[in-house]
């Protein structure tokens, strides 16, 4: 497994303008995501990516609809396409399987994220004030399990209720939890990340 | 000879509609004055909106700048001369700004072409929204950070819907007799296709029997309908609008025929407004108040007529 550290102030200073600290407009939502999804591929097979907005001073609903709707969607549609065809087939085949943590979000943040996860119906990890939890459209149940695999690190199904094993082969399509050593942990669980820089400054200060 | 199109004194939103009825009966060949000689102030819609009223003429117009040198001075801090200049002929050297001390304007006329232009508007409003949004209208951070994306959304879609550029300007005034508070006013303006023919480019989107500009309106501001497919689109509009509900403020659309509005409770505008006269493009006009002073009854409605913005 392959863990990524991606700051996305510096990639949109890289790939769109070097004085820009907000993520605005949906070209520039492509460019970062397009960035993101070409580092993502060049590792290939199964990735941990840690996507760092500490540094990014505003988050707009175009620009959150390509980079956390667009990179959570086609992580769930692989999700579904490696079901299709079954996980081991589907490594062999290079289907890649791509877990997102979502890192330094913020009340500023927040706003465009839950919006555009609302819209599409997805869920997202994110680290909130340095505690990793689910963002966006989630069913308590789902939550629960989250949560309760979140502490245990990784678990079988077993291990959170006789009824757990369906509820967490629904949290693996949605990219939420993923197979480890015959059972299960929480994406971004047990990813060991240095502490969060300060808040983006940028022009706003 | 040149039509002659008078502006009346006080230009805002539905004084406007006074300028667009004038201009219906003017072909779009024909040449034209804009007497604004007698104009005593403006407020941004009035201003972009005399800018896009330029760019939807086939000959260039000719304009006459208010004569009253208080009005001259502001609309040049405004950036108003420096746009108009390009758009019309002012037969003498268009005014210039002169040097001055605190303003109301928290953004200057500034032209939308391209997705550069948004990322330069919302760096430069940053600057001051925080401090003026915070200080003088008392709205809390997270209110100051809505401003800026529902600023980011609506100059966004002069750069993907309308074909043609446009203008956007911010400012802070006190309404005193409809609200008796500050408000901070986001004006968005162009001449391009308007909603209707931007929702006709997309021929597999099902319409219905009636199909106006009213209903296009309905579509794309209430129905988050976009021209594009993609289920990710239309959320700029649906975030301006949660943004302006939560903050009891107001939107308004313009397009076309008909003007579609979001009205808080301490307005009294109609929610939808057809058969206007025609005006090509787009209007956007956000209005956000301050926060509501603490234990101070809201103005009743109903004072309509009496309503007037002063400008501080």
């Amino acid at each position: 497994m392959i863990h990524h550290h991606i700051d996305l102030g510096s990639v949109l200073r890289g790939t769109v303008c070097a004085l820009y600290s907000n993520l605005v407009t949906r070209p520039t939502g492509v460019a970062v995501r397009t960035e993101i999804e070409r580092a993502i591929a060049e590792a290939g097979g199964r990735t941990v990516t840690v996507i760092d907005f500490s540094q990014v001073t505003l988050l707009d609903f175009s620009c959150a609809d390509e980079i956390v709707a667009k990179l959570m969607l086609r992580s769930v549609e692989d999700a579904a396409r490696a079901i299709e065809a079954r996980a081991q087939e589907a490594r062999e085949a290079g289907v890649p399987e791509g877990y997102f943590v979502f890192r330094g979000v913020c009340d500023r943040h927040l706003d465009a994220i839950e919006a555009v996860l609302e819209r599409h119906g997805l869920a997202i990890v994110a680290q909130v004030d340095g505690r990793a939890q689910l963002v966006g459209e989630v069913a308590a149940e789902e939550r629960a399990a989250w949560d309760r695999l979140c502490e245990l690190g990784a678990a079988d199904a077993e291990a959170l209720g006789a009824d757990a094993a369906p509820l967490l082969e629904r949290l693996a399509a949605r990219r939420l939890v993923m197979p480890v050593d015959g059972g299960w942990a929480a994406v971004g669980a047990r990813l060991e990340l240095p502490p969060e820089p300060g808040p983006a400054r940028g022009r706003a200060a | 000879m040149s039509a002659v199109l008078t502006v009346p004194p006080w230009l805002d939103e539905p004084a406007f509609e006074q300028v667009v009825a004038q201009l219906a009966a003017v072909p779009p060949d024909a040449r034209l004055l804009v007497d604004a000689r007698h104009v005593r102030w403006a407020s941004p819609y009035g201003l972009t909106a005399l800018l896009a009223l330029a760019q939807s003429r086939e000959v260039r117009p000719a304009f006459a700048a208010p004569e009253a040198d208080d009005t001259v001075s502001y609309w040049s801090r405004t950036g108003f001369f420096r746009h108009a200049e390009q758009l019309y002929d002012f037969g003498r050297p268009a005014p210039r700004a002169r040097p001055a001390g605190e303003s109301s304007v928290l953004l200057e006329i500034t032209a939308i072409r391209q997705a550069s232009d948004v990322h330069d508007v919302v760096g430069q409003i940053q600057e001051r929204s925080q401090t003026i949004l915070r200080d003088q209208l008392g709205l809390d951070s997270r209110a100051t950070i809505r401003f800026s994306m529902a600023l980011s959304e609506a100059c966004q879609n002069v750069v993907e819907h309308a074909g043609r550029g446009g203008w956007v300007a911010v400012q802070t005034y006190t309404w005193k007799k409809r609200l008796g508070r500050r408000v901070v006013v986001i004006a968005v303006c162009d001449a391009g296709i308007g909603f209707r023919r931007s929702l006709e480019s997309n021929h597999q989107r099902p319409r219905g029997d009636r199909w106006d500009d009213g209903m296009a309106l309905e579509q794309a501001v209430l129905r988050n309908v976009s021209r594009f497919t993609d289920k990710g689109r239309g959320q700029g509009l649906a975030g301006i609008r949660s943004f302006v509900t939560k903050w009891e403020g107001k939107l308004s659309v313009r397009s076309g025929t008909a003007r579609i509005a979001l009205v808080p409770e301490w307005d009294d505008d109609p929610a939808l407004a057809e058969s206007l006269p025609p005006f090509p493009g787009a209007q956007v006009q956000i209005t956000i108040p301050a926060a509501a002073p603490q234990a101070t009854a809201t103005p009743a409605r109903g004072a309509a007529a009496a309503s007037r913005l002063e400008l501080l």
